[in-house]
């Protein structure tokens, strides 16, 4: 038996709570430095998840957020029971959370410019699309029209939200709906895609920004890898589904770093901005 | 009544209570507009699924056939190849020129594998967007059917945008200036049969489902295997009487008894009749109307939950807050 010298090297000890191991390099960073970094790897520049709130606050000039509709919440339109009722589900999360619902919207200010943002949060189930999301994106989009300023969204989300069946699956072609409309009245929108964005969020609002941006090795794609291997029998091959890959295939106009996006989104806005119109989206 | 009741003359069920509402205009058709109608003849949730899915079923270029006359198939998407999944073309519908897209599954192993099982790939759903833009700018009715498991998820598919090409769907036909009626015929599967599945009249079939993920899907999902699929079905409320309950579709077209796979001929009659009639209902409507009615129909999905917003209560003095106003309220005793 081999006896340990109790005055010898100890291995180094990470305690999970003050240490994130970065998945990508294996580099140990630690927490209070990697927020000041907005969640970026020091070393490798892998991007981790970005709650919601902290992503208002890197996109929003400071003290411009003006958060609508918070206290918007879900019923339970179809009774739906899985291992656990839905509004179960939904009290849990929002215990979670401190959130009504999966996304949050509001009117900002980015880079000087005035905006409607809406943020989805990835962790109130997933940032799955059910009513709220779709009625606060809708609404997001609606005032955006009104008053004619550009609406920027970043999407993190599974997709629909099951628990809401068809009803959620709706949501998808009534926020295409009010996006449609911005489209034809000439207001700017622009999507950031980030880690995760797939399903029926792909598939509606999220894809159709006049600029999609992405965030480097987000994952991103109509289906989730349950669903396909579960359809075809077979597993993506690795890499499919990543922002470089939609770049390369033409479905994203650029993979932006963290630290860079809020500049680029106000250098695309500015541009979009009429001459004259100060502010001001022309008809 | 509502502005989408006023257009389609009294087609959907009046709200509990109201003593609007006018079955007689879908009476005419024989459609049926209110799901109690529907309890004597409803099935479990699991077999409204296989039902739904029966190979045998009419699929769509079968029921274009027996439905519309003068079919003439338009194909390819004008940028990549021309999917086996979506059909479409002119065809007439009682004399008149329509534009048909519809998802097409196979009657056969061999048919389905030519096919692709009914699932498209993106450029079948840029080739119905062009089909689209063809009755708009002809001022032709839009008629579309659907049938599909899904949109293809595969490699291919997430290659060539299949999110995107569905999203684009979808905006056209939410934006597309002319009539459109939707009509499930069997298995409205997610997104990829939302890419048909905006118009200002859905139909569906008796027996036909639509849902948020298929019920394997969700079983994988929620209980991590895919053979829990009929404890899904029952959670998903996916048949055609749930989704006339939720305002999904519009009203249901009575299949034969015993389903729409026994007796061809008569499904297809009645799939016609309630197209003729709606067609000629929306063909009275100005375009405009069609498209704000259009845009209500779906912004009105989903109910939540709103505070009314009331003022707070006014902030008590200092001296009757908290701790100090049990301090008082404890020296009286």
């Amino acid at each position: 038996m081999r006896l340990r010298n109790p005055f010898g090297r100890r291995p180094k000890e990470f305690p999970s709570h003050l240490w994130t191991q970065c998945p990508s390099c294996g580099e140990m960073l630690f927490n209070k430095q990697l927020a000041r970094n907005l969640n970026v790897c020091t070393k490798c520049g892998h991007h981790f998840k970005l709650g919601a709130k902290e992503r208002v606050e890197i996109l929003a000039d400071p003290r411009s957020f003006r958060e609508t509709d918070a206290d918007l919440s879900s019923t339970d339109p179809l009774g739906f029971v899985d291992s656990k009722p839905y509004p179960e589900r939904i009290a849990a999360a929002q215990a979670k959370t401190g959130r009504r619902d999966a996304v949050i919207t509001g009117d900002a200010a980015l880079a000087g410019i005035p905006v409607v943002l809406a943020v989805m949060d990835f962790e109130f189930m997933g940032g799955s699309m059910g009513g709220v999301v779709g009625e606060k994106v809708t609404r997001a989009a609606e005032r955006a029209l009104a008053e004619r300023k550009p609406l920027v969204i970043v999407a993190a989300s599974g997709g629909a939200r099951m628990q809401e069946g068809t009803i959620a699956l709706m949501q998808m072609a009534k926020t295409i709906g009010a996006i449609a409309r911005l489209d034809a009245a000439g207001i700017p929108f622009v999507t950031v895609l980030t880690d995760p964005t797939t399903g029926g969020v792909l598939a509606s609002f999220a894809s159709l920004g006049d600029i999609v941006l992405a965030e480097p090795g987000a994952l991103i794609g109509f289906s989730g890898a349950r669903v396909t291997s579960e359809t075809i029998g077979e597993k993506l091959p690795t890499g499919f589904q990543r922002a470089e890959f939609l770049l390369e295939h033409g479905f994203v106009d650029q993979v932006v770093p963290r630290d860079q996006l809020k500049e680029r989104i106000g250098f695309f806005l500015n541009a979009f901005r009429v001459a004259g119109q100060d502010l001001r989206w022309s008809l | 009544m509502s502005m989408i009741d006023r257009i389609v003359g009294g087609l959907r069920p009046p709200a509990p209570g109201s003593t609007a509402g006018n079955g007689h205009l879908a009476a005419d058709a024989g459609l049926i507009v209110d799901a109690s109608e529907m309890t004597a003849r409803r099935t479990t949730p699991w077999m409204a699924v296989q039902t739904a899915r029966n190979i045998t079923r009419p699929h769509a270029l079968e029921v274009i056939a027996g439905a519309f006359e003068r079919f003439q198939e338009l194909h390819g998407d004008r940028s990549f190849r021309d999917d086996p999944a979506i059909v479409g073309g002119i065809a007439e519908l009682d004399g008149r020129p329509v534009v048909v897209v519809g998802q097409q599954k196979g009657a056969s192993t061999e048919e389905n594998i030519q096919r692709n099982f009914g699932m498209p790939h993106p450029e079948g759903y840029r080739k119905a967007i062009r089909l689209y833009r063809v009755a708009e700018k002809f001022h032709l009715p839009l008629v579309t059917l659907v049938d599909t498991p899904g949109a293809y998820p595969g490699p291919e598919g997430e290659e060539r945008g299949q999110a995107e090409s569905i999203a684009s769907a979808i905006r056209a036909l939410t934006t597309l200036a002319t009539p459109i009626v939707v009509v499930v015929l069997g298995e409205g599967g997610s997104g990829g049969a939302l890419a048909l599945g905006v118009g200002d009249i859905v139909l569906a079939l008796e027996n036909s489902i639509y849902s948020v993920i298929s019920p394997e899907g969700a079983a994988a999902i929620l209980f991590r295997s895919a053979t829990e699929a009929e404890r899904a079905a029952q959670a998903m409320r996916l048949a055609a009487p749930d989704l006339l309950e939720l305002g999904v579709v519009d009203a249901l077209i009575p299949e034969p008894a015993g389903g729409a796979h026994t007796d061809h001929d008569a499904t297809t009659r009645a799939i016609k009749t309630a197209l003729v009639a709606q067609l000629d209902r929306l063909a009275r409507v100005p375009v405009a109307d069609l498209l704000s009615t259009r845009y209500e129909r779906f912004r009105a999905f989903g109910t939540i939950l709103e505070p009314p917003n009331e003022a707070p209560a006014p902030r008590r003095p200092w001296w009757a807050r908290g701790s100090v106003r049990d301090l008082f309220l404890r020296m009286r005793i």
